[in-house]
């Protein structure tokens, strides 16, 4: 399963519940507002280091570029372009987008 | 509370930016309306809280979402004469954020000031 996740962390608990719901070896890729996850040494950065032990984390590489992300993102969190969305999409049986 | 001056009326407008950039338009909104109050000639001060703090990051490159950059505009405000920017301590901390991480000189605030600066406005806008 791919999970997507397009919310803030700090703004809203989607994150955390796609976390709660994400099995292991499913994937979860950061979009829009989700990008902010993936930055180190924020709040929320244990919880997503703690998930990479299970779920593999990719974030959208434009939406990390757009707001300035590009130089936090924490390690073990792969950035994947328009192309590496649909390649995530095409290799997971399904995908879950929490909204 | 307004002050009279030459041509009228100033009031003290405060905008307050809860919002992250491009993941929705309000940032964007915000900045339009703060402009209309400065060319008003408004006394106008700008409050960064929550997610409002990355409107203010620095490295922001849209071209690969197509849309417009707009945290340069900040960095204009200055020759609008609004100079007042106060972005709260706790918002950047829990971010992993420092002023030194933001595209303008900001006066970083307590909670407890910010409150102050709210309850000293004529005028209050929440984005």
């Amino acid at each position: 399963m791919l999970h997507t996740v397009n919310k803030s962390p700090f703004d809203n608990s989607t994150l955390e519940t796609c976390l709660r719901f994400a099995r292991q070896g499913s994937a979860v890729l950061l979009i829009e507002d989700g990008v902010y996850a993936a930055a180190r040494d924020t709040a929320v950065s244990k919880q997503v280091q703690e998930a990479l032990t299970s779920v593999s984390i990719y974030a959208l590489k434009p939406d990390v570029e757009a707001r300035g992300m590009q130089n936090r993102v924490m390690d073990g969190v792969r950035l994947v372009d328009y192309g590496g969305f649909v390649d995530l999409v095409v290799e997971h049986n399904a995908v879950q987008s929490w909204l | 509370m307004a002050e009279a001056t030459g041509g009228g009326v100033a009031k003290r407008f405060l905008y307050v930016n809860r919002k992250a950039p491009y993941g929705t338009i309000y940032g964007l909104e915000s900045l339009e309306v703060v402009l209309i109050g400065a060319a008003f000639e408004q006394d106008v001060s700008l409050a960064f809280l929550g997610d409002g703090v990355y409107q203010l990051t620095k490295g922001q490159d849209t071209k690969g979402l197509e849309v417009k950059n707009f945290s340069p505009a900040f960095r204009a405000l200055e020759d609008y004469d609004v100079t007042k920017l106060y972005v709260e301590e706790r918002s950047l901390q829990v971010r992993g954020l420092t002023a030194s991480d933001l595209v303008v000189p900001v006066q970083v605030v307590s909670a407890e000031r910010m409150a102050e600066i709210m309850e000293g406005q004529d005028v209050i806008l929440s984005f």
